[in-house]
C-alpha cells in the first residue's frame, strides 16, 4: 500500500509556485494597469486565473488588436488545459459537475506537481498545490496594479521584456518535451514574423497557432 | 474599458469550460490521439509566436531589434542555466532597463 497523500502535502508542494505567482502577478498588474485600469486587471486575475492567457490577451489589446482577437488569443493559450484536464480526469472524484469543479484547480505547476508518472495523477496534490497559488496571484496583481504609477515608466524598468521572458520559460517546458513541439515552436515563430508586416496586430499570432496542425501526422 | 471587461467575462467563462470539459466528459472516453496532439501543440505554437512579436514588434507593423532582444537573451541564459522562471523574468527586465539607461 502506498501512503495516502493529503491536501497539506499539496499545499506544501504549491508554496514555491505561490512565491513565483506573486512576483509574476505583480508584473501582470504593472503591465495590465495602463491597458485596462487597475480594477479590470485585478478582476481578470480573480476570474480568469491563467497567467499566459492573461498576459497574451492583454498584449493583444495593448498592441491595438480587437477584443475578438484578444479573446481568441486567450482561448488558444488556454487550449492546453483541455488535454491536461483529460489527463487528470480519471484521478478526480464524483459526477461530471464535481469533476469539472475540481478541474478548475488545473494550472501548469499544480498539474505537473500532481503527475505521478505513467499518466497517473494525485487529486489532492493537484488541488492542494493550487490553494496557495490563487491568492498569491491575485495579491500580486493588486500590488502591481495599484503600485503601477509609483513604480514609474514600465519601459524604463524593462517591464515590456517581462512578457517574452515569461513566455519563453513556459515554452521551454513545452518544447523540451518533444521534437515535434520544437518544430511547431520554430514554425509558429516564423509564421508570426513573416505575417507581422502585412496584417493587423494579433492576427499573425492567431494564424501562427496553425503550426500546431503539424501534430496531426507526427507523433 | 468596455473592451477589457468583455475580454475578462468571456475569457473567464471560456477558461472555466476548457478546464472543466476534460474532467466532466472523460469517463473512459478518449479523443482521437491526433486531435489531442494538435491541441497540446497550440501552446508551443502560440508561445513562440508571442515571444517573437513582443520582442521584435515595433511601431505600426514594423519589426525592430532593440533592448528587449537583449532581455530575451538574458532570460534564455537564466532559464537554461538555473531553470528559474522568476530569475528569467527579473533578469530580462533588469537587462532591458540597464541597456535603455546607458544607451
Amino acid at each position: 500500500m502506498q501512503t495516502e497523500t493529503t491536501y497539506a502535502d499539496g499545499i506544501r508542494a504549491g508554496v514555491p509556485f505561490a512565491v513565483a505567482a506573486l512576483l509574476v502577478g505583480i508584473s501582470f498588474g504593472v503591465v495590465a494597469q495602463p491597458v485596462m485600469g487597475a480594477g479590470a486587471a485585478i478582476a481578470m486575475s480573480v476570474f480568469v486565473f491563467a497567467g499566459a492567457a492573461q498576459f497574451g490577451s492583454t498584449a493583444v489589446l495593448a498592441s491595438g488588436g480587437s477584443v475578438l482577437t484578444a479573446i481568441l488569443a486567450g482561448v488558444m493559450l488556454n487550449a492546453r488545459f483541455l488535454p491536461m484536464g483529460i489527463a487528470v480526469a480519471r484521478a478526480l472524484r464524483g459526477g461530471p459537475l464535481a469533476r469539472a469543479l475540481q478541474g478548475q484547480a488545473i494550472v501548469d505547476a499544480s498539474w505537473a506537481a500532481a503527475h505521478l508518472g505513467g499518466g497517473r495523477f494525485d487529486r489532492k496534490i493537484l488541488i492542494g498545490a493550487t490553494i496557495p497559488q490563487y491568492p498569491a496571484w491575485v495579491l500580486g496583481t493588486v500590488i502591481g496594479a495599484l503600485g503601477a504609477n509609483k513604480l514609474g515608466d514600465p519601459k524604463a524598468l524593462g517591464l515590456d521584456a517581462v512578457f517574452p521572458a515569461f513566455f519563453l520559460g513556459l515554452l521551454l517546458e513545452e518544447a523540451l518535451a518533444s521534437r515535434v513541439a520544437r518544430v511547431v515552436a520554430v514554425t509558429g515563430a516564423l509564421i508570426a514574423l513573416a505575417l507581422t508586416p502585412f496584417l493587423p496586430a494579433g492576427l499573425p499570432i492567431l494564424i501562427a497557432s496553425a503550426a500546431a496542425l503539424l501534430g496531426w501526422r507526427r507523433a | 474599458m468596455n473592451a477589457a471587461w468583455t475580454l475578462i467575462v468571456v475569457l473567464a467563462l471560456a477558461t472555466a469550460v476548457i478546464k472543466g470539459a476534460g474532467p466532466a466528459a472523460v469517463g473512459g472516453r478518449d479523443l482521437p490521439p491526433r486531435v489531442l496532439r494538435v491541441i497540446a501543440l497550440f501552446a508551443p505554437a502560440l508561445l513562440s509566436a508571442l515571444i517573437v512579436v513582443e520582442t521584435f514588434g515595433g511601431p505600426g507593423r514594423s519589426l525592430i531589434v532593440d533592448a528587449r532582444a537583449a532581455g530575451l537573451a538574458v532570460a534564455a541564459v537564466v532559464l537554461v542555466t538555473t531553470e528559474s522562471l522568476i530569475g528569467a523574468v527579473v533578469g530580462a527586465a533588469a537587462a532591458t532597463a540597464l541597456l535603455r539607461l546607458i544607451a
